[in-house]
């Protein structure tokens, strides 16, 4: 049985009353990205949400079966949230960086993580901007307002913040679609070249966009995952009529 | 030409309702300017470097107004050292701890209503309370604990105002670090909101100088003359003074002049905590962009 990174098993989750994801069932291997399509409201950003338990933020949200991540299941009583967070980095649709200095933004999650260390913390702060691909854009201004960056670059700075803390494991709530063309290539080369690295998942409402950079794609429909297989197999030859549909435009 | 007529009908509703706005505002701030100009005006002969750091003498017709002064800040300083933490948590208790719920609606809606208890009301609940139960007496303490509870409300609403104006995708982001709420809270959400939680905080000190009812029976006194030295000693008190010297003073004509004096140093006092709150809050937002 192959390791996997990220799992699903007998994965339900009502929002109250409304179940938002039903029975998934679903595997990412390490070193992989995955693109989660479907039309607004199928439920992908919710199972996204999952692995890093965000949605415990959300009032009324219950769940039964697992997400694991590592082999461990998240919702598991003996897990601590904020320490599985940083093992599990997110990034958001809106760029959100905070009003703080470039530099400050990037070391926050180092320093909520207890550390003190200058020269460590200086020489992770390099290491994430130059990951996130926005090092020779900022290293002359450093202490400047992450407010002055465009949306481009304050997206690649909140990646940058993503990775300061090492994460394995990397969610992207549709990290490009508030962005420009050029701004969203950067992103899109960005992840591929993170992937040597981090395991990826990735929302997203651009097709184009999922067949670029995804190795594996699933695409979800009213709470349910339908398919999730090669990203290639999915866009030229899918098992389902309803994935055939969607990647065709027929609908959504 | 129909469209042109129609136009012209509309420019005039424009021009008239520009004009009343105009109106209005300019004789509001029209009347703000007046009285102040009329305290100036009335109250500046009977300032000096005397009036400002001398006892009051004969009966208060001479002399200065130092020990009203001085106790006006004690007792501004001691609701505020009482009144801003205790304020400032609860409004982030309630803003970000308390989940949505019953109790929350009865705290939010009881803290608007105390807000809006007349304050010689604090005034009487602090005297029993402050000055007999717990035997503090007539002291810049009892009237502190009075003054901070009037403003109590404020602080609360103010900080969680300031709170709410925090985007939710702050603290998401912060959360999503692996920081845990209280690192979130100080690390991100106070910073943004410093500015206007410092705001909130200096306006209720401009609310507490100015307030004579709460102070009436719980620390204020008539005259002494000397300087307030622990906080259990009465204390003369601007507003009050103001109020003594124009309503029952030992000759008004004499007193008169002082009075306004009284009133100008009041409102300047005001006026200087609103000016540092303006460049306080400006300090605060620059340091975020």
């Amino acid at each position: 049985m192959p390791n996997f990174k990220v799992e699903a098993k007998n994965f339900n989750l009502y929002y109250s009353e409304f179940q938002a994801l039903k029975n998934i069932q679903f595997q990412a291997e390490e070193n992989t990205i995955t693109a989660f399509i479907g039309p607004s409201g199928c439920g992908k950003s919710t199972l996204l949400r999952s692995f890093n338990r965000m949605n415990d933020l959300i009032p009324g949200v219950r769940t039964e079966g697992e997400t694991l991540v590592n082999g461990v299941n998240v919702y598991d009583k003996s897990v601590n949230v904020d320490e599985l967070r940083k093992q599990v980095g997110m990034v958001f649709q809106k760029p959100n960086p905070f009003p703080k200095s470039i530099f400050e933004n990037v070391a926050y999650a180092l320093r909520v993580d207890g550390i003190r260390d200058k020269r460590y913390i200086e020489e992770k702060v390099v290491n994430s901007l130059q990951q996130a691909a926005l090092w020779d854009e900022v290293k002359d201004k450093l202490k400047k307002s992450a407010n002055a960056l465009s949306g481009g670059q304050q997206q690649r700075l909140c990646i940058a913040r993503a990775l300061a803390i090492a994460p394995s494991i990397l969610l992207m709530d549709e990290p490009a679609s508030a962005l420009d063309p050029i701004s969203t290539s950067k992103i899109e080369e960005l992840i591929y070249d993170l992937k040597r690295n981090y395991t990826i998942i990735i929302v997203t409402h651009n097709m184009q966009q999922a067949a670029r950079v995804s190795d594996r794609t699933a695409f979800f429909y009213l709470g349910e995952l339908v398919e999730c297989d090669e990203t290639k197999t999915i866009f030229t030859n899918p098992k389902s009529l309803r994935t055939q549909n969607y990647i065709t435009g027929k609908f959504g | 030409m129909k469209f042109l007529t129609k136009q012209r009908g509309k420019q005039l509703k424009q021009t008239l309702a520009f004009g009343t706005f105009r109106l209005v505002s300019f004789s509001v701030i029209g009347v703000l300017f007046l009285i102040l100009g009329f305290i100036v005006v009335r109250g500046l002969p009977a300032i000096s470097w005397d009036f400002l750091t001398k006892m009051p003498e004969n009966g208060m017709t001479e002399g200065g107004i130092l020990p009203a002064i001085v106790g006006t800040l004690c007792l501004v300083a001691g609701s505020m050292i009482f009144a801003f933490p205790v304020g400032v948590f609860s409004g982030i208790y309630i803003n970000e701890y308390l989940k949505e719920s019953w109790f929350k609606k009865l705290v939010r809606s009881m803290t608007n209503n105390l807000a809006g208890v007349p304050s010689i009301v604090f005034g009487l609940f602090g005297m029993a309370l402050f000055v007999d139960q717990l035997d503090f007496g007539d002291s810049i303490l009892a009237g502190s604990l009075t003054l901070g509870l009037m403003v109590l409300p404020v602080i609360i609403r103010t900080t969680e105002e300031a709170l709410k104006t925090v985007d939710d995708s702050m603290r998401l982001g912060s959360y999503a670090l692996g920081a845990t709420k209280l690192q979130t809270i100080r690390k991100v959400v106070l910073p943004i909101c410093y500015p206007n939680i410092v705001t909130g905080l200096i306006l209720s000190v401009s609310r507490v100088s100015g307030e004579t009812a709460p102070i009436l029976f719980t620390a204020a006194t008539y005259f002494i003359d000397r300087l307030p030295n622990s906080i259990f000693d009465q204390v003369m008190a601007l507003p009050y003074h103001l109020y003594v010297l124009t309503t029952s003073g030992t000759d008004m004509e004499k007193t008169r002049p002082i009075a306004y004096g009284t009133a100008l140093v009041l409102i300047a006092i005001v006026l200087f905590v609103n000016l540092l709150a303006n460049s306080a809050r400006r300090y605060f937002n620059n340091k975020l962009k």
